[in-house]
C-alpha cells in the first residue's frame, strides 16, 4: 500500500490572467494504487491534471518523477517520463484505424524507415488482448466504433507507450452502466500490473468502487487527501462544497392532480415503438433506459423535432398534433435538452438573451425587444435558480456547467410549461448544482408543473420520479410506481426486449 | 473549452469591464493610428474635404459590408454581391430611360438586389445548399444576366433623375454619405434591439439550440440573404448614379471580397453569432483611408494592393492576438 510514489507533485499554484485557478496543490500518485480526484467544476482538477500531462506548466511547485525533479515543457515530456492521459472528450482520428490510431507518431520501423504495419497491427491485438477486450478490430476505423471503445482505444495508446501513471478524466461520463462495469474491471487490472491510476469522476459509487486513496480539491485549493476506508459519501461531498448537504435527493411531495398529457401508441421511427403513458400535475415521471434504447427520441417526438408518425397525444384532454418545437411550447411542452451545448444554449450570446430566446414573444412590443422587461425576467431568473454568474451580460459559455444548465433550464420556465421534458437534467453537473437543480424540480412540481424527467443515472431516476417509465429498444418496458422501484426492477426492465443492436 | 472554468465567479469585475469595452472598440484605435500615419506623411489628409472624400468612397462598400454583416453573423457568406451589384445597375439606367417612370430606377434597382437575394435565400434556408456554393454560383449566373441586360454594352443617362443621390449634398454631407449611415443605423436598430436581430444571433451563434428554441431558422436565414441582396441592390443605384452608367461586365468586380474584408477586419467571427455593424463600419473605413492615404502619399497602384492585403492580415493577426490575450485558458 504504502509503496513510494511516482510521481508527486508538491505546492503546486497556476494562475489564468490574474485568477488563482490552483494554490498550493500537492497531490501523489504510486504504483498500483488508484488515486480519485474529486471536486466540483472549477474547483481546479483540470489544471491539476493538465500540468501533470505537461499541457500547462505551474507557476510555482515541484513534480517529481521516480524521486528526480522534472519539468515538462511539453506532453511529449510528460509522456516520456511514463504520464498519460486519456481525456474526456477523446483524441483519436476518426478516419484512422484502431492501430494506426494507437501507434500514431510513435510506428515501429523497418530498415529503411518504412512502417512495420504487420509489427503494428501485432502490437495493438496483444495490448487490446491484454485488456480482455478480443471484440475490438485493429482494423477497424475508430468512427465505426462506440464511444467505449474509442476509449479502450485511448488506454491500449496509453499502455504502447508504456504508462506507469494513467490519467483519466471523468472516463464514465458518457459510458452506459454495463460499459461503466466493464471499465472498472480495466481499472482494477491496470492496477494489478502496478499502474497508477489518477481517477477523475463526479459518480461516488465508482469512486467507492476503485479507489484507494482520494484527494479532494475546492476553489483551487487543497482540501485533503484520505484512504478511501476512511471517509464516507456524505463526508466527501460536504468536503467538495464546503458545505453539508442535507439530503441528496430531496423529494418534495407535491399534490399529484389531474392528467396533463396523455400519451397512446406514439410511433417515430425504430426508436419510438407503440408508446403509451400518461403524466398528472405536479408528478415527476423518470424515464430510464440504456443510451440508445429511445428515450431521447421520445422527448424529441413529443416536442416535435421529428413529429409522430402515428399515435395520439393528448393534452389536457385535447387531441394535439405536434409538429414544430414552436407548436410544442405554444400548447405548453418545454424540453431541456440533453446536450446543453449542442442544443441547449448559444453560448456567445448574453445570459439575458438565452433566458429569454425561447419566449421572445412575451417582451417584445411588435417587432421590438423590451429590453427593461427582458432584463427583469433574466435578473428575476438568475436569482430564483441562483445562477451564479457576474452579471446577466456574461455570456452564458463563460459558466461552468451546472449554470450554464440552470440558464437553460431558465429559459424553458419563461414558457409557463405545463409539461416540462428534462434530458439528463444533471449531466456534467457538480454535485452542489446537482441538488440545486433537484430543489428547483421539486418547487415546479409544488406549482403544478409536470415533469418527465429522462435519466442515464439510475439512483436519480429512483430518488426524484413518482413513478418511473423505462424504455428499451424503442419500447416500452416497464411502468413501475416509486414504491416498487428497485434498482434491480428497473434494471431488468433497462435490458429486456433487446431487439437488433445487442451491446 | 474545458468543462472547468478557471475563473471563481467573483472574479475582479472592473478588469472584466475594461477588458469587454477594450473588446468592443476592436479595430478603431489601427483606423485612428492609420489616419495619424498619413496625416503625418501628408497634411492634406485630416482635413474636412478629404475626409468627406474617404467616406464618399466608401459609401458604397459600407452598404454592401452591411448587407454581409448580417449574413456573415448567421456563419454564411455571400459572395454575390458583386454581380447583384451590377445587375442592379444595369436596371437602374434601363429604367430610368424609360419616358415618365425614369425615377423608378432607384425602387427597381432595390427590388431587382432583392429578389436576387431572396433566391439565394430560398436556395441556402429551404434547399438546404451551402452558401459559399449557392453565391458562388450566383456570383457568375447573375453576372450573366448583367451583362444580358445590356446587350452586354455600357448603358448611359446622361440626365439621370435620381442622381441628386450621389451628386448633391444635404449640409455639406453628401448624400451618399447619409445613406451609407442610414444603412449603418438602421442594421444596428435591426441586430440589437429587434426580436429577428436576436434570432440573427442566436442562429449563427447554435442554430440547433435556436431551432429547439422555436426560432424559425429558416426565415432567419431568408430575411439575411433578402438584406445582403437588398442592399447590394441599394449599392448598384448608388454607383449607377455616381457614374450616370452602367456596365454590366466591369462593374462591381470583386466588391464582395472588399465587403468581405470590412466584416473580417470589424472582427465579426466567421463561425456566426458573434459580431457587430459598428465593427464592419471601422473596417470598411480603414479600407478607405488606406484607398485614400496610399494615393495621397503618392504610392504606386501596384503597390497599393500590397500594402492593403498585408494591413488587412496584420489587422486581424493583431486582433487576435489582443482578444487572446484577454482570454483567459
Amino acid at each position: 500500500m504504502s509503496a513510494a510514489p511516482y510521481v508527486s507533485l508538491t505546492g503546486m499554484s497556476k494562475s489564468f490572467v490574474g485568477v488563482k485557478a490552483l494554490k498550493d496543490v500537492s497531490f501523489d500518485v504510486r504504483p498500483g494504487e488508484v488515486h480519485a480526484l474529486l471536486g466540483e467544476n472549477g474547483a481546479g482538477k483540470s489544471t491539476l491534471i493538465k500540468m501533470m500531462s505537461g499541457l500547462y506548466s505551474p507557476d510555482a511547485g515541484t513534480i517529481t518523477v521516480d524521486g528526480k525533479d522534472m519539468k515538462f515543457a511539453s506532453t511529449r515530456d510528460a509522456s516520456a517520463a511514463g504520464i498519460a492521459t486519456v481525456y474526456q472528450e477523446l483524441l483519436l482520428f476518426p478516419e484512422l484505424t484502431v492501430a494506426e490510431n494507437v501507434f500514431l507518431g510513435n510506428y515501429p520501423r523497418r530498415p529503411g524507415g518504412w512502417i512495420d504495419w504487420a509489427e503494428v497491427r501485432a502490437r495493438t491485438r496483444a495490448l487490446l488482448d491484454q485488456l480482455d477486450t478480443f471484440d475490438l478490430d485493429v482494423d477497424a476505423k475508430v468512427l465505426t466504433l462506440s464511444v467505449a471503445q474509442r476509449q479502450r482505444v485511448e488506454i491500449t495508446k496509453a499502455l504502447s507507450k508504456n504508462a506507469r501513471i494513467l490519467i483519466m478524466d471523468e472516463p464514465t461520463a458518457s459510458l452506459v452502466e454495463s460499459d461503466v462495469q466493464r471499465l472498472m474491471a480495466v481499472v482494477r487490472q491496470l492496477r494489478e500490473r502496478g499502474v497508477g491510476i489518477v481517477y477523475v469522476s463526479h459518480r461516488m459509487p465508482e469512486i467507492f468502487a476503485l479507489a484507494d486513496r482520494v484527494t479532494v480539491l475546492r476553489d483551487g485549493g487543497y482540501v485533503a487527501t484520505r484512504d478511501i476506508g476512511e471517509v464516507d459519501e456524505a463526508q466527501l461531498v460536504s468536503m467538495m462544497v464546503g458545505r453539508p448537504i442535507d439530503s441528496l435527493f430531496p423529494k418534495a411531495d407535491a399534490k399529484i392532480g389531474d392528467t396533463v398529457l396523455e400519451v397512446k401508441n406514439l410511433n417515430h421511427g425504430r426508436h419510438v415503438q407503440d408508446i403509451s403513458f400518461s403524466l398528472r400535475r405536479g408528478e415527476i415521471l423518470g424515464v430510464a433506459g440504456l443510451v440508445g434504447s429511445g428515450r431521447t427520441e421520445l422527448a424529441l417526438t413529443l416536442f416535435g423535432m421529428t413529429p409522430a408518425t402515428s399515435g395520439e397525444i393528448v393534452l389536457e384532454g385535447r387531441t394535439v398534433a405536434i409538429t414544430s418545437p414552436r407548436q410544442a411550447r405554444d400548447l405548453g411542452i418545454a424540453y431541456v435538452p440533453e446536450d446543453r451545448g449542442q442544443q441547449g444554449l448559444v453560448k456567445q450570446m448574453a445570459i439575458r438573451k438565452n433566458v429569454s430566446m425561447a419566449s421572445i414573444e412575451r417582451f417584445s412590443a411588435g417587432i421590438f425587444i423590451k429590453a427593461g422587461a427582458e432584463a427583469q425576467r433574466a435578473l428575476d431568473a438568475v436569482k430564483r435558480l441562483s445562477v451564479r454568474c457576474r452579471n446577466i451580460a456574461q455570456p452564458v459559455g463563460e459558466l461552468s456547467g451546472g449554470n450554464q444548465q440552470k440558464v437553460v433550464i431558465a429559459k424553458w420556465l419563461e414558457t409557463n410549461p405545463k409539461v416540462l421534458i428534462l434530458d439528463e437534467p444533471t449531466r456534467g453537473v457538480d454535485v452542489g448544482a446537482k441538488a440545486e437543480i433537484h430543489t428547483i424540480m421539486g418547487e415546479l412540481v409544488k406549482q403544478g408543473v409536470a415533469i418527465l424527467m429522462i435519466s442515464s443515472e439510475l439512483p436519480e431516476v429512483l430518488g426524484m420520479s413518482d413513478r418511473v417509465l423505462v424504455i428499451s429498444g424503442g419500447r416500452l418496458t416497464g411502468e413501475i410506481d416509486r414504491a416498487d422501484a428497485t434498482p434491480e426492477r428497473v434494471g431488468m426492465a433497462m435490458t429486456a426486449h433487446q431487439s437488433g443492436e445487442a451491446a | 473549452m474545458s468543462q472547468e472554468t478557471n475563473i471563481s465567479p467573483a472574479s475582479a469585475p472592473s478588469s472584466a469591464r475594461f477588458r469587454s469595452l477594450f473588446a468592443a472598440a476592436g479595430m478603431l484605435p489601427i483606423l485612428v493610428v492609420l489616419a495619424l500615419v498619413f496625416q503625418y506623411i501628408n497634411p492634406r489628409f485630416l482635413t474636412e474635404t478629404n475626409l468627406l472624400i474617404v467616406m464618399q468612397q466608401s459609401a458604397i462598400n459600407i452598404v454592401l459590408a452591411a448587407g454581409m454583416t448580417f449574413v456573415v453573423l448567421t456563419g454564411g457568406i455571400d459572395l454575390s454581391v458583386g454581380s447583384i451589384l451590377a445587375a442592379s445597375a444595369m436596371v437602374a439606367i434601363i429604367v430610368s430611360l424609360m419616358p415618365d417612370i425614369g425615377m423608378l430606377g432607384l425602387p427597381a434597382a432595390i427590388l431587382v438586389g432583392l429578389g436576387f437575394g431572396l433566391i439565394n435565400g430560398i436556395l441556402v434556408a429551404y434547399i438546404k445548399l451551402p452558401p459559399f456554393i449557392v453565391t458562388l454560383g450566383s456570383l457568375t449566373a447573375v453576372r450573366g444576366v448583367a451583362r444580358l441586360l445590356g446587350g452586354d454594352t455600357t448603358v448611359f443617362n446622361s440626365d439621370l433623375p435620381f442622381d441628386f443621390i450621389a451628386n448633391s449634398s444635404f449640409l455639406r454631407i453628401p448624400w451618399l454619405v447619409i445613406i451609407a449611415l442610414s444603412v449603418v443605423v438602421i442594421s444596428w436598430v435591426i441586430l440589437k434591439r429587434t426580436v429577428l436581430g436576436n434570432w440573427i444571433y442566436a442562429v449563427g451563434g447554435n442554430a440547433e439550440a435556436a431551432r429547439l428554441a422555436s426560432i424559425k431558422v429558416p426565415l432567419v436565414l431568408l430575411f439575411v440573404y433578402g438584406v445582403s441582396g437588398l442592399l447590394a441592390g441599394l449599392g448598384g443605384a448608388m454607383s449607377a448614379a455616381r457614374l450616370y452608367a452602367a456596365n454590366g461586365l466591369q462593374l462591381g468586380q470583386s466588391y464582395e471580397l472588399d465587403a468581405i474584408a470590412a466584416v473580417i477586419l470589424g472582427g465579426t467571427s466567421f463561425v456566426g453569432g458573434v459580431g457587430s455593424i459598428w465593427g464592419t463600419l471601422v473596417g470598411a473605413l480603414i479600407i478607405a483611408v488606406l484607398s485614400n492615404g496610399l494615393i495621397l502619399a503618392g504610392v504606386s497602384d501596384i503597390w497599393q494592393y500590397i500594402i492593403k492585403g498585408l494591413v488587412i492580415i496584420i489587422a486581424v493577426a493583431l486582433d487576435r492576438y489582443r482578444l487572446q490575450a484577454g482570454a483567459r485558458t
